[in-house]
């Protein structure tokens, strides 16, 4: 018999888990305990439209604070849990509260990669990941403001379209020889490098932060290479690291975030866990991932919300992104490792065309710039496992469905 | 406010008042409408918030762009009345617009997204 769930965390995975148990009929005691104050909100406008003011902040919220006391949700918003004790099925509260709980689900997600250079720590020296980090970035906004981005992945890329937006001077510093090099082709790299350069945005790759120097707040960044590049606010985007530490300090098995089976089940048969903080397997690509990826969130607390109540699903789900960067929409879906054939769609000067992954003729991952329709397709496809043939892939005139 | 009415997958029909200057897709989501899943939550990358609109309501929107045409072509049986309703924003003219929530969305494998 299962009285009470407690779930830890309050991004778009236990916002999520909440809605489905309710939904799923569980009638029982529900405690959503989040580190933030705020309601569960949606983190990815956070780089982009939030960041620019184009988005009101209560535009953010998944749902209004009705529908908590609708579903009676107990919330304990703004104190983190501080341990957790497995053998006695207890989760304690930065405030001093203990809850007791049948079962319980781990939505920790991600927490950003800390530069540990000198001078990392001085002020003007900021990360984007929660609402509470976007104010201070807002506040050095000024016309003419020099921003250096540290990283030129997603969240710095977004972030240096927006901040460009605002009319600031941006400088990216990227530690590969391109852009987004994990998680692009060469071909999308250079596209985006190229929008981001045309709109003023400096992009320097191959380049390595040593130091952040300043009187009392940042001044300069300083590259291995001796370059030094001046800075009235430095924000720092290098990547982002399961949060697990309450699960591996209660035993559980981590391993690159909380490793979870097929059913979202943990290493303690009464804790669950979903989203940005789990190693799971992929059904689909026969290895074990973890996401950052808001599809993926949604979906396996889904899962987890069912298993837990009993109802054996597995999660299987092809992965997918997303990327908004000046007037670009970069749409990822699938996972590209170990391909074999790279198959380009369509020109990259016309401004809308795709990268297509396959091994072995099946289709695995297609980046697609400006291009929903592959997009589109791709994502029935890949589930699908559909066999293609890559001459006829290439050309962007035959629809990717029928490019067999 | 101009109303809007929502029929959810089930059948049952959700009348609410939606403020102008949100989408459609914010009005059904803030109010719990069954089947607007709306995961990228209005950046027309994920499909998962398409409805069908009431025909006789389509002069009064504008049209979809090429980004949003593209993503309804593979979206669960698309319609000509297809829209994505994080694409639509609510103005004083759709007062009493109404649309039908399809069975599900994305026609990818997998159990049926809610």
């Amino acid at each position: 018999m299962i009285s009470t769930i407690v779930i830890i965390g309050a991004g778009q995975a236990g916002a999520q888990a909440i809605d489905t148990l309710r939904r799923e009929g569980f009638g029982g005691r529900l405690v959503l305990i989040g580190d933030e104050p705020e309601l569960p909100y949606q983190r990815p406008p956070l780089s982009k439209k939030y960041l620019c003011g184009e988005l009101a902040a209560e535009r953010l919220l998944f749902r209004h604070r009705s529908f908590y006391d609708e579903h009676r949700i107990e919330l304990r918003l703004g104190t983190p849990a501080v341990r957790l004790d497995a053998a006695a099925r207890q989760v304690e509260l930065a405030s001093g509260e203990k809850l007791a709980y049948d079962r319980l689900l781990l939505c920790l997600g991600a927490g950003s990669r800390r530069l540990t250079c000198p001078g990392a720590t001085l002020p003007g020296v900021r990360y984007l990941r929660a609402l509470a980090d976007v104010a201070p970035i807002q506040t050095g906004f000024k016309a003419g403001a020099r921003v250096v981005i540290v990283g030129g992945g997603y969240i710095g890329l977004e972030t240096a379209a927006t901040c460009r937006g605002m009319g600031c001077e941006v400088t990216v510093l990227e530690m590969a020889d391109r852009i987004m090099n994990r998680v692009v082709a060469p071909a999308v790299s250079r596209y985006f490098a190229e929008e981001h350069r045309t709109r003023g945005v400096g992009i320097i790759c191959d380049t390595r932060v040593v130091r952040i120097e300043g009187q009392g707040r940042v001044e300069r960044v300083v590259c291995a290479d001796g370059s030094a590049h001046a800075a009235d606010l430095v924000i720092v985007g290098v990547g982002a690291i399961a949060t697990t530490e309450l699960a591996s300090a209660a035993g559980l098995a981590c391993n690159d975030g909380i490793v979870v089976d097929e059913y979202c089940r943990t290493s303690d048969p009464e804790i669950y866990a979903a989203g940005d903080c789990t190693n799971h397997p992929s059904l689909r690509f026969g290895r074990r991932v973890r996401l950052e990826s808001v599809d993926n969130a949604f979906e396996q607390a889904k899962t987890a919300a069912l298993n837990l109540l009993g109802k054996p699903v597995p999660h299987d789900r092809v992965p997918w992104f997303w990327s908004d960067q000046f007037d670009n929409k970069l749409l990822i879906v699938g996972l590209s490792q170990d391909y074999d054939t790279q198959v380009l769609r369509g020109d990259p000067a016309s401004r809308s065309f795709s990268v297509c992954y396959l091994k072995g003729g099946e289709l695995l991952a297609v980046e697609a710039v400006n291009h929903s329709k592959d997009y589109m397709a791709a994502r029935k496809l890949i589930a699908e496992r559909a066999q293609l043939n890559p001459q006829k892939l290439a050309d962007n005139q035959v629809s990717i469905k029928d490019s067999i | 406010m101009p109303k809007i009415v929502f029929i959810e997958p089930g059948g049952s029909r959700h009348e609410i008042d939606a403020p102008l200057g949100i989408t459609l897709m914010e009005a059904a989501r803030q109010h719990g409408v069954q089947g607007v899943v709306a995961l990228c939550g209005g950046a027309c990358a994920c499909a998962t918030c398409h409805v069908y609109v009431d025909p006789c309501w389509l002069p009064r929107l504008e049209p979809r762009e090429e980004m949003e045409e593209g993503m309804l072509e593979s979206a669960w049986q698309p319609r000509d009345n297809s829209r994505l309703s994080c694409q639509v924003h609510i103005t004083a003219q759709l007062d009493g617009l109404q649309v039908t929530v399809p069975q599900r969305q994305g026609q990818e494998p997998g159990f049926v997204r809610e």
